[in-house]
């Protein structure tokens, strides 16, 4: 089900002052990508992710789901809400239930399903997020940090979206638990084939998983592109207060003193072997001239 | 003795089931000696639950050790008479930004702990702009703290805890709930802090790039510390950090991975600028034996 | 909507009103409440009108500020004066349906919406030109007297002052955990009271947990900065009467004895026309 996003613009009032969040955004999101969202703060990346499923109403422009306009009169917009799942920041503080597994049946339950099939949807979600069958009874509260982000997780995915997106899932997590979430993450997309769109201010975090990236400053979109080329602008990116990954700057440094390599890098694996090649290309240099 | 001693200290909680039965015992901090001279910039890593954030909250007296001892400023944190000294001696910076701000204009705030020191009026005001103008938040003064982005908050936090004019300053995770533009302000004005004003920096942190610049960093892992040394020395044992599923900085990952082909390249790279220089060593040694 | 409500709200402005003492602001407000109701006749309201204007004009607010606190009420403010228009019984004027309109009730809903009015724009030139910590240091020290009578004045004035640093902050949760419980397909609106009642469970639960947990980490911080409640604090604000403020509270009550001459006025101008 694409989601195409037509000349949407979005402006709020403030004390006064009306902001605009959102300047004339031009997007196709097709079925099965995964899709990283990146701004700093303020630049309105979250504004937009929360008008894909109508939380937010476009000031102008229009949103087409599946072909439909989503502000259409007769259009359901509570299914759109099911249809395109949403995990806002921090999740965990979402959770009510006394316990986890009656919190994951939440959204199911508002879809009004039968209880067996909510019962059921609730199980498959918390298998997909990964959560150890020990802790589906026990108080959310009592969670780690990492785990109760799973269950608010699984408690979106019970609803069975067909677009899965996730407001920076790894904020305050530990290193340890954010590559979890990630790997998780990345798992359950190849698993379901959903489309994945993951909202992030870490280059670092998003450039390791997905295979675009929308860069967002000042309410606009400034770049999207595939990540390699995204990051080619590692200067204009620097100036609105992001970076390309660390390994981009290093394959910088050596170029500008005289190494072969080339910059387009954003993995380490990709670095190592970036200058491997290198050598193996001096040291065949080497011989032929000795 | 440093302004911060730590001996042999241990910190048990006791869990309790929904009727208040004991459950267990954990052991949050377990046998941990630290020794912190003044002046100095000291990081300590670890994952959430190794017990890092505890070992913080012995070292300004909010809590107590269950065994061992802990001077600050040479002064025991279990004495009651001491408590308000140390409390000013070493100040701390907790995680949220949101919830340690008390005065709703950022001025106000930062006069609130000097104020409860007892300090003059005339003498906070002058201990509050100076305190802004170290952090660089000195034109936000009248601000209400809710208009401030989370670095600058947490800035207006640091300032408050300058403004009691402590030797030491403990930080929390300061930036865990920061993006990187906040993350970097924070970083700089701590280290401002310990260059300028030579106060103690006591850094809890798991940002790995955070920590480059301290003089001393200790791992922790289930309460105990695992690794300790400057940084160069912890970074050195990447396997270790991966281990424990700790971040290393890019640079010396791909070091590391380049050494463990065969690249003759030192332990510990820090800077990309280390990296290359390595690189060039390994080229040069490369054409020498070509022409050999 | 919720930041809407400009009730409370520090408008940051340098204005002979904001300079003020709060203790002046707080009294000058109260008695400009009073007057609301003592005052008698148009020409005592076009007074308070006038003496209201002056002051919006040298608190360098602007005007649109305090009609958006006007806004959030004007609700009730509608039903007051609907209610009054048609349920005063009297001298009917026009009938609507099985509704009379009479004078009486004209006259009494047209008052009321002038004296509601002015005193939420009174109170909010109060609010936006006082911080709210300025307020409650007011309010401790006007109540100062009361700790004789172990009257926890100071932790009363810290409880306030605490309550509206987080009330933004805690909206703004509120907003957030609503939107995040929509996403999950919620629905806060249809159904009976009882169904909406028990709808709200899963929008308050997670904001009383988030407020115990925000109050826990403040009280840690503020130990951590050495508070142990009002002795030995000294004040960075502290607070002194200064010429202007005597001046202020003398136009105040000027303003008080210039509105209620000015009723009287009206009342006795017809028989003064008759005599003369």
């Amino acid at each position: 089900m694409p989601i195409i996003i037509d000349k949407v613009s979005y402006v709020y009032e403030d004390t006064g002052m009306s902001v605009r969040a959102l300047d004339n955004i031009n997007l196709v999101i097709p079925d099965g990508q995964f899709i990283g969202i990146i701004g700093h703060t303020g630049s309105g990346k979250s504004t937009l992710v929360q008008h894909l499923n109508g939380l937010i109403k476009a000031t102008s422009g229009n949103i087409y789901f599946n072909g439909e306009d989503i502000y259409a009169d007769d259009f359901d917009r509570k299914k759109l809400r099911s249809k395109v799942g949403l995990v806002f920041q921090y999740p965990e503080h979402q959770l009510f239930e006394t316990d986890v597994f009656t919190d994951v049946c939440f959204g199911p339950k508002n879809l009004g399903l039968s209880k067996k099939e909510v019962e059921l949807r609730a199980y498959q979600a918390l298998k997909l997020v990964g959560l150890p069958d020990e802790y589906f009874y026990q108080s959310p509260f009592d969670l780690s940090g990492g785990q109760k982000r799973r269950v608010a997780i699984a408690g979106v995915l019970a609803m069975k979206p067909q677009v899965l997106v996730l407001d920076e899932p790894t904020a305050g997590l530990d290193p340890k638990g954010r590559d979890e979430i990630l790997d998780q993450i990345s798992k359950l997309k190849r698993e379901t084939g959903m489309t994945v769109i993951l909202v992030s201010h870490s280059m670092d975090d998003v450039a390791r998983y997905v295979d675009r990236i929308i860069v967002m400053n000042k309410g606009s979109v400034m770049y999207d592109d595939v990540p390699r080329q995204v990051f080619r602008h590692y200067a204009e990116l620097e100036k609105i207060g992001l970076a390309a990954p660390q390994v981009t700057y290093i394959m910088k440094e050596l170029q500008e003193h005289g190494y072969d390599v080339s910059d387009d890098v954003t993995t380490i694996d990709e670095a190592k072997e970036e200058i491997e090649r290198c050598f193996t290309r001096l040291a065949a240099a080497g011989k032929e001239k000795g | 003795m440093g302004i911060i001693k730590v001996k042999d200290l241990i910190y048990e909680y006791i869990r309790r089931d929904e009727e208040g039965n004991v459950e267990g015992i954990t052991t949050a901090v377990d046998d941990v000696n630290l020794d912190i001279s003044q002046g100095d910039f000291v990081a300590i890593l670890g994952h959430n639950g190794s017990g890092k954030s505890t070992l913080a909250k012995h070292l300004n007296a909010i809590l107590y050790p269950t065994e061992g001892t802990v001077w600050v400023d040479g002064k025991d944190t279990q004495k009651d008479e001491y408590i308000w000294e140390i409390r000013q001696t070493a100040g701390m910076v907790f995680q949220n930004p949101d919830n340690q701000i008390i005065g709703q204009i950022v001025e106000e705030d930062v006069g609130f702990g000097p104020e409860n020191m007892g300090v003059p009026t005339k003498e906070i005001w002058e201990r509050v702009d100076e305190s802004l103008k170290e952090v660089g938040m000195y034109e936000f003064r009248h601000y209400s703290p809710n208009k401030l982005s989370g670095g600058q908050k947490q800035r207006v936090s640091i300032a408050g805890v300058i403004a009691m004019h402590p030797k030491c300053i403990i930080l929390d995770e300061p930036t865990a709930m920061l993006d990187p533009k906040g993350r970097r302000e924070v970083i700089r004005a701590v280290r401002a802090l310990n260059d300028v004003e030579r106060i103690t920096v006591i850094l809890i942190t798991h940002y790995m790039e955070e920590v480059i610049y301290a003089d001393r960093v200790y791992v922790m892992d289930k309460g105990k510390i695992t690794l300790q040394g400057t940084p160069r020395e912890v970074f050195s044992e990447v396997e270790r950090l991966k281990e424990l599923r700790l971040d290393v900085p890019q640079v010396t990952e791909l070091a590391y991975e380049l050494r463990q082909d065969g690249f003759p390249i030192p332990k510990g790279i820090l800077t990309k600028e280390e990296l290359r220089e390595a690189l060039d060593a390994c080229a040069g040694r490369m054409s020498e034996k070509a022409r050999e | 909507m919720l930041r809407d409500i400009t009730l409370g709200q520090y408008y940051q402005a340098d204005s002979i009103i904001h300079r003020l003492d709060p203790r002046v602001k707080l009294g000058s407000t109260i008695l400009f409440i009073i007057s609301l109701f003592v005052f008698d006749g148009a020409a005592a309201y076009a007074v308070a009108a006038v003496f209201l204007a002056i002051v919006i004009k040298l608190s360098k607010v602007p005007f649109r500020f305090m009609v958006k606190g006007m806004k959030a009420i004007a609700f009730l403010l509608l039903i007051t004066v609907v209610f009054n228009l048609f349920l005063t019984p009297g001298e009917p004027l026009a009938a609507v349906w099985r509704l009379t309109i009479t004078k009486e009730g004209l006259q009494l809903s047209v008052l009321l919406a002038i004296r509601l009015s002015f005193l939420i724009i009174g109170s909010s030139i109060m609010t936006l030109t006082t911080t709210p910590n300025q307020l409650t240091d007011g309010l401790e020290k006007m109540l100062g007297p009361l700790k004789k009578v172990k009257v926890p004045v100071h932790e009363i004035a810290m409880m306030m002052s605490i309550a509206l640093r987080f009330i933004p902050i805690l909206m703004e949760e509120t907003d957030k955990i609503m939107k995040a419980q929509l996403a999950r397909c919620a629905d806060f609106e249809s159904g009976n009271i009882i169904k909406k009642a028990k709808s709200l469970v899963p929008l308050l639960v997670p904001l009383f947990i988030s407020a115990f947990r925000r109050a826990n980490d403040l009280a840690m911080a503020m130990e951590a900065r050495c508070y142990r409640g009002g002795e030995h604090r000294t004040k960075m604000k502290p607070l002194h009467y200064a010429r202007k403020d005597f001046i202020a509270y003398a136009v105040v009550l000027c303003y008080l004895a210039i509105g209620v001459a000015a009723g009287h006025l009206q009342a006795i101008l017809p028989e003064i026309m008759k005599i003369a």
